[in-house]
């Protein structure tokens, strides 16, 4: 289970987060939306433990890592894997050695082990026999599947996908969205993912956070979501900006 | 300024505790030996051939004025030993290697890898860090040792063939002022040269600002500091080895 208690977190003069509260049930797969710039990736960033927060506390699995070392969240990011938003492929080695990577280090396969693991998990994300390319020559979405494949390889029981669909095109974005439904349905993993992409709140939720001004505004089923008619998330889901007047 | 200093310590203690405690890989280190250290040789021995040629053209030509001739390889030789071959090796090194090392680690931090790396269950310092550091304090000695020894090699043949100097006296000269502690004091120093350079780059590159201007920045100030570090520990070491050694 990951909780969030009290999250604080601000950069200079800009309060990001002001006292996030929440709470994702182990084999959930939540979802948390909110505007561009509205905090979304530094809340992924404090639960995977990647920054500090001010004040507040992140639970995984009733661990507090809010203030641990980097060479403990290690043990507790062995559990855990993300998609970055720009897939944050390690463009001097292919593929293959991207998506091998966490199991070379652990140093506990033989080669021939890692390149048949490397290929399987490749072919769970549609990308058979791209062992050989290299970052440069994928295409965005092939990146982030690359990515994606990085990061389960070693069955984390965790799963982060931050913006997975930014900057693809609706088909490819599609696509994205039911294999992070297929991984989540195949490797029953716990699914959070940052978005603002109502379809993939549609095809992957099953619970959703609102994130506003800093805090969580709402938590609610994605059908709750799509049919709540507080003037803030009806806006948000519609897409409409603050010019308007949607009620009336 | 406070904060540097403190990333900086930090920086240090993490690079100890990993060399003791960290998942760290000898063929890490080897890759890195072979990236810093065998891809530098040529551009350390240029160096260090133009600096010998040079040391003993200008040293026979002042030394001839007064019939001194046969001590002019001898100078090259000590010069080569203790100042010239570490400090203008290091320097080359600088240049290519340091800058090297701040360009990808910033480029690496900028787009998330370093990130990446921390989710992949690879602390950025076992892997990034301390290789590189220990490759280049391993590799600088052997660099510094070739650029001497192409430094001499580059002058004697000068000095002998090109000058007329007469080649029995020169190297006797040469082996009687040429002592174990010259070259001791160009290994030690390489060494020292090599953890400078190598922990300049990685800190700049780990640390740097965001975009493309923050990795621009930080390569620059690599080589700037590593460049002025090399010229000031160089004097501090030329102190306290002719005092030790």
């Amino acid at each position: 289970m990951i909780k969030v208690s009290g999250l604080h977190k601000s950069f200079g003069t800009q309060h990001v987060l002001q006292g996030v509260d929440m709470e994702i049930q182990t084999g959930e797969a939540a979802i948390i939306v909110g505007r561009s710039g509205g905090g979304k990736s530094v809340l992924l960033k404090h639960i995977t433990g990647l920054i500090q927060p001010d004040q507040g506390q992140v639970f995984i699995n009733g661990v507090d890592i809010s203030h641990l070392e980097e060479r403990e969240l290690l043990k507790i990011r062995r559990d855990m894997a993300v998609m970055f938003q720009g897939a944050a492929l390690f463009d001097s080695m292919s593929v293959g050695e991207n998506v091998g990577f966490y199991l070379q280090r652990e140093g506990k396969m033989t080669s021939g082990e890692i390149e048949k693991k490397v290929a399987e998990t490749l072919e769970l994300v549609d990308l058979n026999g791209m062992q050989h390319k290299w970052p440069s020559d994928l295409s965005g979405g092939m990146k982030k599947r690359v990515g994606l494949a990085r990061a389960i390889i070693h069955n984390p029981s965790i799963v982060f996908y931050d913006e997975p669909t930014a900057g693809l095109d609706p088909v490819v974005s599609d696509s994205i969205d039911h294999l992070i439904r297929r991984i989540c349905d195949i490797r029953q993993v716990t699914t959070v993912v940052i978005t603002h992409d109502m379809r993939t709140v549609r095809t992957v939720g099953e619970r959703v956070y609102m994130l506003v001004n800093g805090k969580i505004y709402l938590t609610a089923t994605p059908d709750e979501l799509f049919a709540s008619q507080d003037p803030v998330v009806y806006k948000f889901v519609n897409g409409i900006s603050d010019s308007e007047d949607v009620l009336s | 300024m406070l904060l540097g200093l403190k990333q900086v310590w930090g920086l240090l203690l993490e690079v100890a505790y990993a060399l003791v405690h960290g998942s760290w890989k000898v063929s890490d280190i080897i890759a890195q030996i072979y990236q810093i250290g065998v891809r530098s040789q040529s551009v350390v021995m240029v160096t260090g051939a133009f600096t010998g040629l040079v040391l003993t053209a200008q040293t026979y030509f002042q030394f001839h004025k007064f019939g001194m001739d046969t001590l002019t390889l001898a100078v090259n030789s000590v010069a080569m030993c203790s100042e010239l071959g570490p400090v203008l090796a290091a320097l080359m090194v600088a240049g290519r290697v340091g800058a090297a090392m701040a360009a990808e680690l910033g480029t690496m931090r900028v787009s998330e890898q370093i990130d990446a790396l921390r989710t992949l269950n690879t602390h950025p310092v076992d892997y990034l860090v301390l290789p590189r550091v220990a490759a280049t304090t391993i590799a600088m000695p052997v660099l510094v040792c070739e650029a001497v020894a192409v430094g001499i090699f580059g002058g004697y043949t000068l000095g002998v063939y090109g000058l007329g100097i007469d080649p029995i006296y020169s190297w006797a000269n040469m082996v009687n002022m040429t002592h174990v502690k010259d070259l001791m004091t160009g290994i030690i120093k390489g060494f020292f040269f090599g953890g400078l350079i190598s922990f300049t780059g990685c800190y700049k590159g780990l640390f740097c600002k965001n975009g493309a201007e923050g990795v621009g920045e930080a390569t620059t100030d690599t080589v700037v500091i590593s460049s002025i570090g090399i010229l000031m520990l160089n004097f501090c070491l030329t102190l306290i080895l002719s005092k030790i050694l």
